[in-house]
This record gives structure tokens, sequence and C-alpha cells, in this order.
């Protein structure tokens, strides 16, 4: 599997996630800067956390607004998987490639936690490897996680099997306890926690690698 | 051309408005054999600042250890350079924003964050970890809420936003700090030891290139403002707080280590306090060459500026550098990439001259030396106090295990949870031990290697005896990372102390400075790098004595490390040192008698050595993964605190004791508590014998209670409830 991860300014998660990347797949993603317009060949794009263009405007506002995100929109439509992490998310939301929006935490605090989810939805190139149901833990780190879109979009959501994690304790007050969400083809994940970092067992847990394992099965 | 005489006449009010005294006026007349104008006594004002000059304790600093076969960088730079083996250098320092957070918390705290991240990679470092020591007023305080939420979240806005963990730090609550908080923040970077980047500007007709975000009018005399007593009339000074901007630090902080990747650097300075001035003199003065800066050419926020206003502006995120000639173009582009200013403002020479040019004219036209070296140093006079001795009464029959409950929930001693969980301590996934163990651990990245990292001090010690609780602010700082395994190396000081023109305080000062320097020698804990911040006092009340220490250690092997929670059923707890019962200066008397008085505990430092020495062997060996060092609150508190950690309880006592309360609650230094399996504890408990150690077997773990004494229970499940609640019950009317 070839990936790729989007470096905003102010990208925080993109070493994170190149680390994860290069361990989890034997090799490195290619670390594509923002005002760049095309993607190299690869199968998997990363957009990481982080506080793309300062959070000016609205969190991922700006990075949707980037030469890089034309090129990204263009790998999805072919049928790229995009996983969004976090500010990722947000920028994913602000693009219209994932319906919603991610608003400020309902405690009005940022809040850096590990957190139970569950993992809602298998049928992904993303989740596969985990058993429908399975509790992880991930951490969060975000002062805008709460996920908000209308009824409608949330019953759809819900109805299409699209809800790929939710929090077994909502850190942030978003809807239906949602963690991450799917495109409607199934192959763009956002998701507030981060799974990259719960890759190794100093730091964290390995909640998290099967995420990858299940990209690298997917898309091989 | 001469030096631009302004319309301004010099007179004893600007004088002393500048917070110069008449007699540091008169000095600086015979050192420029003429008047300076307007522009070059602004100039002297911060230089010779407190702040900047460490006039009044300078000739105390000198005593301090700052030498080791690990010290790569002592005092004297941006930061202390440490090695930690196979070429790799940790670079670190602790310092102040005390008086600007507490006019506007959130920028203070934040900007205080920001300068020292800058302190660190101006160096070559890129950071890694970030701790902070805070103290506040009493919860009482009307003004202490607000605090509380504005520092907490300064910090975490800017250090979130940068992409570096906030890995822990201490907080503490007291009426001494009603009017004057302190906040000061250290930063821990790693960079290799042969890619170190210094301030000395060598060489005349080298470029002086300025970069980062553009020069405003915000902050101006800073430096000046952090070398005065607060008074009522102080928060009319918020214009002087500078605001931060994370967003172009981030960029600076790329930027910066991308250009010093390709070695176009001769030297390096961020533009802290005293913004331009002080980067530009100091460059020239460890340099030894001369600085001419063309003011015309310094990116402008605002229009019309000044020279005065230019050269003291605070304005955040900017770097001065020198590069070697005919390398901006490369610079330029780097700086070009990442969307911010980059222009060449003057020249290095060999006049050992600062001069600046504006418009034409010659602003200021000043012998460098004469900023640095010359300025005034004070021998001020002292007082020692004799310290607080004895112990006060105390009712020997209160109940044990509700004390404990009490104490838990206490401002001083209630989790920090609220605050650590708004601070990112897991980006960059190198950290192994979040905030609430005795340390935090950080991975040195791609390697098996770990940094262990504390800030300590106990100001009710200090308060009581300086000099005793100077030493025991190291001590305990050495305990924590030796509780994680690790093997203390170095350490940055942060003295923060009332006003020095007070003998007493004046006094205090020393003794605390002699007890940081007699306890660093003991330990070979070098002092690497540091900063004083005195003044601290509102309505000529001084706060209580706060030298705070940051220490870094090194685990080699990030697998063998211990952490506070008891982690199996079974386990036997052993307590390695010995038990006084001392309660003088202790969480117990004050939270429970309501006595503030006694006796601080004394440190004996040999025995602090060899009983570290021998756990830290134990986890290093792998036979020891359950750990914690024994504080605020004793044993008591110690075993509360390992038995929250994930849950198991304990039941625990000793055959005879004396003095239940004593034993539970005194604040002996020099102890750990660890637990082992069964197997191991026998072998532990001979050995230490053997080595001359005082050690005794308290108990078991198990069960979901801790038992105390055989005689009463509680559920570690309420300890932990009472534990937890107190931070968000106290936060609850403020976001």
């Amino acid at each position: 599997m070839k990936s790729a991860v989007i470096v905003f300014p102010a990208s925080n998660c993109d070493r994170d996630a190149q680390v994860a990347l290069t361990e989890m797949t034997g090799k490195a993603p290619a670390m594509v800067w923002h005002r760049d317009s095309e993607l190299p060949d690869v199968d998997l794009v990363v957009i990481p956390g982080g506080f793309s263009y300062g959070d000016y405007l609205r969190c991922g506002a700006m990075a949707a607004q980037s030469p890089v995100m034309r090129a990204v929109r263009a790998h999805a439509e072919r049928g790229g998987a995009v996983l969004g992490i976090c500010n990722g998310f947000q920028v994913l939301t602000e693009s219209h490639l994932l319906p919603g929006a991610l608003l400020r935490n309902a405690g009005l605090r940022f809040v850096c936690k590990p957190v139970p989810l569950t993992v809602e939805e298998t049928q992904s190139a993303f989740t596969r490897r985990y058993d429908k149901g399975q509790t992880v833990v991930f951490p969060v780190a975000h002062g805008e996680g709460n996920y908000f879109a209308d009824e409608e979009t949330l019953d759809r959501l819900e109805g299409e099997g699209r809800i790929a994690f939710r929090y077994q304790a909502n850190p942030n007050g978003s809807a239906r306890d949602i963690a991450g969400i799917l495109s409607q083809k199934r192959n763009v994940l956002g998701m507030m926690p981060h799974p990259e970092r719960v890759v190794d067992p100093l730091t964290g847990g390995t909640d998290g690698r099967a995420l990858f394992q299940s990209l690298i099965e997917s898309l091989s | 051309m001469t030096v631009s005489k302004e319309d301004v006449r010099i007179t004893p009010a600007i004088v002393a408005e500048h917070g110069l005294s008449p007699e540091e006026y008169a000095r600086i007349q015979a050192l420029l054999g003429r008047d300076p104008n307007l522009v070059e006594l602004g100039v002297f004002s911060v230089m010779w600042s407190e702040h900047c000059s460490y006039k009044s304790t300078r000739a105390h600093l000198r005593k301090l250890p700052t030498q080791g076969p690990q010290v790569i960088q002592g005092p004297g730079e941006n930061a202390g350079v440490i090695d930690i083996g196979d070429g790799d250098a940790c670079i670190f320092k602790m310092e102040s924003h005390n008086h600007p957070s507490f006019i506007e918390p959130y920028q203070g705290a934040a900007t205080g964050v920001g300068g020292i991240m800058r302190d660190v990679f101006t160096m070559g470092a890129r950071p890694v970890a970030m701790m902070n020591a805070l103290r506040f007023g009493e919860p009482e305080h009307p003004k202490t809420r607000h605090l509380v939420a504005g520092v907490v979240s300064g910090i975490g806005g800017y250090g979130n936003c940068m992409g570096v963990p906030t890995v822990g730090g201490e907080v503490n609550f007291h009426k001494s700090y009603n009017g004057n908080i302190l906040v000061n923040a250290m930063c821990v970077g790693l960079a290799r030891a042969d890619r170190i980047f210094k301030s000395a500007a060598k060489g005349a007709g080298n470029p002086v290139v300025y970069f980062g975000s553009k020069t405003g009018r915000d902050g101006i005399h800073g430096a000046t403002m952090a070398s005065a007593e607060f008074d009522d009339a102080s928060e009319e000074k918020r214009p002087t707080v500078q605001v931060g901007d994370p967003f172009a630090e981030k960029l600076l902080l790329e930027a910066t280590l991308e250009l010093m990747a390709i070695d176009a650097i001769i030297a390096i300075q961020d533009m802290g306090a005293a913004g331009l001035t002080s980067s530009s003199a100091e460059m020239g003065d460890k340099g030894g060459s001369g600085i001419e800066l063309n003011l015309d050419h310094v990116p402008q926020r605002e229009a019309d500026m000044t020279a005065y206003e230019m050269l003291l502006s605070e304005s955040q995120e900017r770097m001065l550098a020198v590069l070697k000639p005919g390398r901006e173009d490369e610079a330029r582009r780097i700086f070009e990439k990442w969307e911010l200013d980059f222009a060449v403002i003057g020249v290095t020479t060999d006049t050992k001259r600062l001069v600046v040019k504006h418009k034409g004219k010659i602003e200021a036209d000043l012998p460098i030396t004469a900023l640095s070296d010359a300025a005034p140093v004070y021998e001020r006079p002292f007082v020692i106090r004799p310290p607080a001795a004895g112990t006060p009464a105390y009712d020997k029959s209160k109940p044990v295990l509700a004390s404990l409950e009490t104490i838990l929930s206490t401002a001083d001693m209630a989790s920090r949870r609220w605050i650590w969980e708004q601070y990112d301590h897991s980006v960059m996934n190198d950290t192994i031990q979040p905030p609430g163990g005795d340390a935090a651990v950080v991975r040195v990245h791609g390697t098996n290697k770990a940094l262990a990292i504390s800030t300590d001090v106990t100001p009710r010690y200090c308060k009581a005896d300086p000099r005793e609780g100077g030493k025991q602010a190291v001590a305990e700082c050495w305990r924590n990372l030796t509780a994680v395994g690790a093997t203390p190396l170095a350490t940055t000081d942060n003295l923060n102390f009332g006003n020095p023109q007070k003998p007493e305080i004046m006094g205090e000062i020393v003794a605390a400075i002699d007890g940081i320097g007699e306890a660093c020698r003991a330990l070979d804990f070098p002092i690497v790098s540091g900063n004083c911040s005195l003044y601290n006092e509102t309505n000529g009340e001084g706060i209580f004595p706060t030298p705070a220490i940051g220490g870094v250690g090194l685990l080699k092997d990030a697998t063998k490390q211990a952490g506070i929670a008891f982690k199996r059923e079974g386990d036997v707890v052993i307590l390695i040192g010995e038990t006084r019962g001392h309660l003088g200066q202790s969480i117990y008397l004050r939270e429970i008698e309501g006595k503030e008085e006694g006796a601080a505990p004394p440190v004996d430092l040999a025995i602090e050595r060899k009983n570290g020495d021998f756990v830290r062997r134990l986890i290093e060996q792998g036979r020891v993964d359950t750990c914690h060092d024994v504080s605020d609150g004793g044993v008591a508190v110690a075993i509360a605190e390992m038995a929250m950690g994930r849950g198991i309880g304990a039941a625990v006592g000793q055959a005879s004791i004396p003095d239940a309360i004593g034993f539970w609650f005194g604040e002996d230094q020099g102890r750990y508590l660890i637990a082992v399996p069964r197997a191991e504890a026998q072998k532990i408990v001979e050995e230490a014998r053997d080595a001359g150690i005082i050690v005794a077997e308290l108990g078991r773990t198990g069960g979901d209670a801790l038992t105390l004494d055989d005689s009463s229970r509680v559920p570690v499940a309420r300890l932990r409830a009472a534990h937890e609640a107190w931070f968000p019950n106290f936060m609850k009317s403020e976001l």
C-alpha cells in the first residue's frame, strides 16, 4: 500500500502519521505540501491532526481551500481512500467530502484523554480487521470535536451504516456519540480520535494497529 | 553623523519611569561620557533591568554548580544543553511569566510557553515536552478561578497548537500568591550534540537578519514591568502584555529548523524580553563584535513606529540571526515557503558598538559592554531569618482514614486531571508516562531511550527555612526522576522571590541558593539554565520564596521503568527510607489542624542519594515496576495515590507505631514506596538491610479498599471520587 500525508502550515500530527504508516506498511509515506496541486500515485491519503492555518476563520476552513485539497477531492472521487484524523476530519467536512460539521466541544474546553470507542461498522477498508461491537481505546485531543449534522443526515448515516466509531462516554457532545463517519462510497473516513497514537505498546496501546492493517489488506 | 538628540530632555522623572535609580543614571552618563538620548535610555532601562541583568542575584548565582561530564552548555546561552549519549543532546530551560499572567492570564501564560519554546529551538532543538509550575492564590480569593482558567487555557492554547506535548507540572494554591501568581514554563528539546546553535555574533561584515512575525507596539517595557512590584494600579499595564500567535510560532519553529539544516547560521537569538535590543546586544556581546541595525528594514505591523518603540517592542515570534555572507537568498526562500517575514536589517562590525539607524538618523550609538558587562551588580544587604523550629501540638487521636480522605480532596492535594486533560500530552507519540505520576517519561524519538522530567519545589518549606527548602526542592526533583527509574542528569532553576531590596527577602534568596547549590553538588545534578523572577510582591507583601527546580533524567532502556499505580494483587508494599514522623510544615497540620508552623523537614543528602541509587538500580534491573516517592501528605497519601491509579487496594500498617499521625502523614524526606511480588520482596529487603538502608514491609496489595493498621477501611473508589471531585467542582462557575 502506498500512502501520502498532507502537510498544512501548523499540521502537527503529520510526523505521527508518517511514523505509524512507515511502521505499519514498511514504506514511508510521501509528505505532500499544501501548495502542491497534484498527489503522487498513492492508495491512501492521510490528512493529519493539528491546527492547519492556526485554526483561523474556522477549523479546517482555510485548509479546505488549499490547492492540495482539489487533488485530494479528485482522489476521493476516483474511489481512493482518504483518512482524516482530528483536524483532518474537520478539513474533510469543510471540503464537503463528509457531511456535517465539528463544533466546539460541549464543555468548551480542549480535551485530551484516552476514550473507549465502539467499532460500529466493519464493512469498510478502514475497519474490516475489527470485530463489530468491539471496544477500542484511542486518545482524543481536540477543542472542536463536537460532531453536528441535521437529524435527516444523522438518520441517513445510521441507516447506511456509515457511523464507523461511537464514543462510549461522549467527551465532546457529539450528536449520537459519533466519533468517526464514512463517506457514502465508504472510501473516506473522518474521525476525531487518533488511531496513529495507538500503534505502540509503550505509548498508549496498540488498538489503532488494526485500522492500518485493515487498510493494508484492503488496498494492497 | 552624530547621535540624534531628541526633543525630550532626560529629567529625573523620566529616569525613574524607566526603572533606573539616580545612581544607575549617573553610571550611564559616566560610561557614555554624555547624556543618553531617550532611545538610548530606553535601551539601558531594559538591559539593566533585573529581568535581563540579574543584577541582584548574579553574585549569588555564581555559587551554583554548573559543570559535569554530562554538561555540554551551562548557563549563559538561551538554554542549557546536556549529553544523553549516542550523539544526542537534550536542551532545556524553565522561565517565568508571572507578572503578565496576573494581568492577562491567557496571553501571559501563552506567551510564556512561546518564549521558552523559542529559547529551546533557537539552539537547534526540536521541543519534545513542556512542563509548568503554577502557583495561584487561595481558592477563596475572588480572582483565583479566573486566573486558573485563563492560565490553563493559555498554556494549552499555545502548546497544543505547537504540537508539543505538555506532560506535567505542579500546581499550588496559597494566599501568599493572591496578588502575584507564578507561571513557570519549562521546555525540553532534542538535538544532535554536534548541531547546537549559539548566539555569539562572531566576525565583521556578516548580515544580521530578522525573521518571524512583524514588530508592533505590544509589550513595550515588559522587562521593566517584570522587574517592579505590583500595586492596585498594575492592571493598567495590560498594554505591556504581549499577545501570542502560536500559528506564527509553529511556522517559525519549522522554518528555523529548516534554516539550521542548511548550515548558513553563524549566530542566532530569539527576541524575547527587551526584543530587538536585547537580542542584538547579547549577540554582539558574546561574539565580541559590534552590530549596526537599520530599523527602516524591520518588518513593521503598525505605521510610524519610532526607533524607541521598535527597539523595546516585545512582539512575539521573532528571531534575529547572523548569517554566513552570501546565504541570504537561500534563507529568504525558506521563509517565503513558510510565509514569514524575512529581512536583512543590519551587519556585524568590529566596533563593539550597537549602532541603530532609522530614517537617516543615528538613534543610538552605544558601547555594547556598557549594556552587558558594565550593568550594575549589587551585593544587596541581606538578613537570614532563623529558620522556623519545632513541631506544633496536634490531636493524636484523630482517625487516620477520615483525615486522609479530607486531605485528598483539598486544593493542594486533589487530582490535577481537570488541568492536564486540557493539554495535549500525547502528540508526537513518544509520551510513555503522561501527567499524574512522579515524573513524566518521554521517549527520545526513534530510540529505546527516554527522558524523565519533573518540576518541584515546596514553597511552605522554603518560607519556614529557605536553605532547607532549597535543598528539598532539588532533592524532591531528583527523587521524582529516580522513582520512574531515570538517572537524574541536570536541572534548570526558576527562582521566584519578592523584592530583593528588602534585606529579609534577599536573605531568603541567598539561603535558598545556598541550599540548592549544596543539594545539586551532593546529587551530581548541576544547573545548566535558569531564570530569576524577583519583585513578586503586591502592595508590599512578598510571595513565599518559590525556587522551582526543573530536572531532566535519562532512562537508557525505556522498557525498564516504574509507575505509581499498584499493578498486581498480592504485591508486598515496602517503604524505603526512615520515618521519624516529621510533621512540621506538613500538609496534615495545615489541612487538618489549621497550622502552618514548625520546622521544615531536614534533607540528609547522603541518605537521599543512597536510598535513591538503591531504588533506581532495582528499577533498572527490571525488578521493580511500581514505585512512588513519599512527599506531600506522607505515606498515607502516597499509598492512596498508588491504589487510586488502577483501583487496586491494599492492607498496610506497622506493628508498633508510637504515633499514627506522624507515621502516616509525616513528611520525612528521602523515602520511596515500592510494590513487588512476594518472591522479590524478601530479597529486596535483605539487600536494603545489607546496604544499610532503612526498610519496612507495610503490607500487601489487593481488594478494592485501603485498610490502614487493621482498624479501618475505605473503598478506593470513594478516595478516588473525593480526589477527583475538588477541581471540577471548584471550577464549575468558570469556563
